[in-house]
């Protein structure tokens, strides 16, 4: 069954839509859409140095996307206006990926698949990958859910009970970077955080408590996975970016239906 | 009485800069006790909530709070946020969950029952507080912390907030410590008062603070609505910034 190129792309997608429903919510929650931008764009950056080092994609990606996640949270910390900051970060860190790129010639070639992902062409070791990131991701959110949203709802409430939320806004920039690293391969650098915010978004329209809205986002994703690949195999769309076609138009559609 | 939170000669400092915001605060809170804290814009009543809380630095001073201390918390001006979906029923599972039947329990003391299924932010302000108290009230707290818990309320609502937070002190014997801009409703309703200015004004049973000069010129004030008179002239001696001055009968 994993020899089908096909089938082996859908597992791929579902394990990243597992994880963009719950991680999607707390980047709309708090805002993060930016901030997501940043990290993911700087993943180019980390497929450069992954091919000029001769390291794994995934590790290299995860390194450099949690290193500016990391630097963003500090600058931020600093008081920065961060909208500006992060529209720095976020466009220079593509830049400095796509400078550093065109100089691996390896790279150069299938530029476009780390830009806009090649979920045809996943193959087992990127299965593996995929889904015991996923997992970890998981875990890493359920284990810290409560204290999570405790802090996404409010800072002050959360510190009374004993959160700190410095912390877990470690721990999202954490679980930031490692579904970056996992659906680079997929959905590509560009679109990344298209594939958290709007499945996410469209959930919220009708989810009416936080882990409603996190389910219901991941399932959305999962259908968006599923239609995006029927298109590219019927018409011969780009996987990638079809997926997250598909994810706007349930996001369009839910803002048509009437809910309550 | 053992108290639940003693402070002695605390200082603090606006977070980041070496600017005082507090300074010299000797406090203490009884159990059963409300503590009302009140005091102009900037006087350093959150931050020195906050402080008892153990959310600040301290420059020097000590805070004690007894053992096990159990604080419920209804922060200042909590802004919701659309983007989270959030029932009455689930916030009230934050971050500790709690069964249907407490949470049941929690919205009825504080007037509130029967909201389980609704959004936050359906709510209109007055019940919101009513919320936010109603999950403080959690958990059994022996103390409560409101750091003006009645802003965007109308009079009426404001004085049937206060009147509420009486109910709940007599019956589940919390203390409460409550930071306020409404003098005149709070003060009826408190066993102490403590007038902020960056430092402690005067502070005592709301008669012996009401006879105090700082309190009459504090009234004044009130009474005339003028703003201005929050910052009062001192009548006894100190060595502290300009900014940061107490009334006298004016």
């Amino acid at each position: 069954m994993l020899d089908d190129f096909l089938m082996r792309a859908i597992l791929a997608g579902f394990g990243l839509a597992l994880v963009a429903g719950p991680l999607g919510s707390f980047v709309v929650w708090r805002r993060m859409a930016y901030f997501g931008d940043s990290t993911a764009h700087a993943a180019i950056l980390g497929v450069a140095l992954s091919l000029a080092f001769d390291l794994s994609i995934y590790a290299g990606t995860v390194t450099v996307a949690l290193s500016v996640a990391l630097l963003v949270t500090a600058l931020a910390a600093r008081g920065q206006a961060m909208d500006t900051v992060l529209g720095v970060i976020a466009h220079s860190a593509l830049a400095f990926g796509l400078v550093a790129i065109s100089f691996v010639p390896s790279a150069r070639v299938d530029l476009a698949s780390y830009l806009f992902g090649d979920i045809l062409a996943v193959g087992h070791a990127d299965l593996a990958w995929i889904w015991t990131g996923a997992l970890a991701v998981l875990a890493l959110l359920a284990w810290r859910w409560q204290k999570l949203v405790t802090a996404s709802v409010n800072e002050e409430l959360a510190m009374a009970a004993g959160i700190d939320p410095r912390l877990e806004r470690l721990v999202l920039s954490i679980a930031l970077a490692l579904v970056v690293a996992i659906a680079i391969r997929i959905v590509g650098s560009l679109l990344i955080s298209a594939m958290l915010i709007i499945p996410a978004a469209a959930a919220r329209r009708f989810a009416a408590t936080p882990e409603r809205m996190a389910a219901a986002a991941s399932v959305i994703a999962s259908f968006s996975v599923l239609a995006g690949l029927a298109a590219s195999y019927h018409i011969d769309s780009p996987a990638g970016p079809s997926i997250v076609a598909a994810a706007a138009i349930f996001f369009i559609i839910v803002q048509l239906v009437r809910f309550r | 009485m053992n108290a639940l939170i003693t402070s002695e000669k605390l200082i603090i400092h606006r977070p980041g800069t070496s600017e005082p915001v507090l300074r010299d605060i000797d406090f203490r809170i009884s159990p059963g006790e409300i503590v009302t804290v009140v005091g102009p814009n900037g006087s350093g009543k959150s931050s020195l909530i906050r402080a008892l809380l153990g959310h600040m630095p301290l420059v020097s001073g000590k805070i004690i709070r007894r053992r096990d201390l159990r604080i419920g918390y209804v922060p200042q001006q909590v802004q919701l946020d659309r983007t989270i979906p959030m029932t009455v029923r689930r916030f009230l599972s934050l971050p500790h969950w709690v069964g249907a039947e407490e949470a049941a329990k929690a919205l009825a003391r504080t007037g509130v029952a029967g909201l389980e299924t609704r959004q936050l932010t359906e709510l209109s302000g007055g019940q919101f507080q009513r919320v936010l108290l109603a999950r403080a009230l959690l958990h059994d707290p022996h103390l409560l912390v409101l750091d003006e818990p009645t802003q965007g309320l109308d009079q009426p609502g404001m004085v049937a907030f206060y009147r509420l937070i009486e109910d709940v002190r007599h019956q589940t014997g919390a203390a409460v410590l409550m930071v306020s801009h409404d003098l005149l409703v709070v003060m009826r309703s408190s066993d102490r008062v403590i007038c902020l200015n960056g430092h402690i004004c005067c502070e005592g049973t709301p008669q012996d603070v009401g006879n105090a000069p700082e309190y009459r010129a504090l009234f004044g004030a009130e009474a005339r609505g003028t703003l201005a008179l929050y910052r009062h002239h001192h009548d006894h001696d100190h060595d502290h910034g300009p900014q940061h001055d107490c009334a006298s009968h004016g």
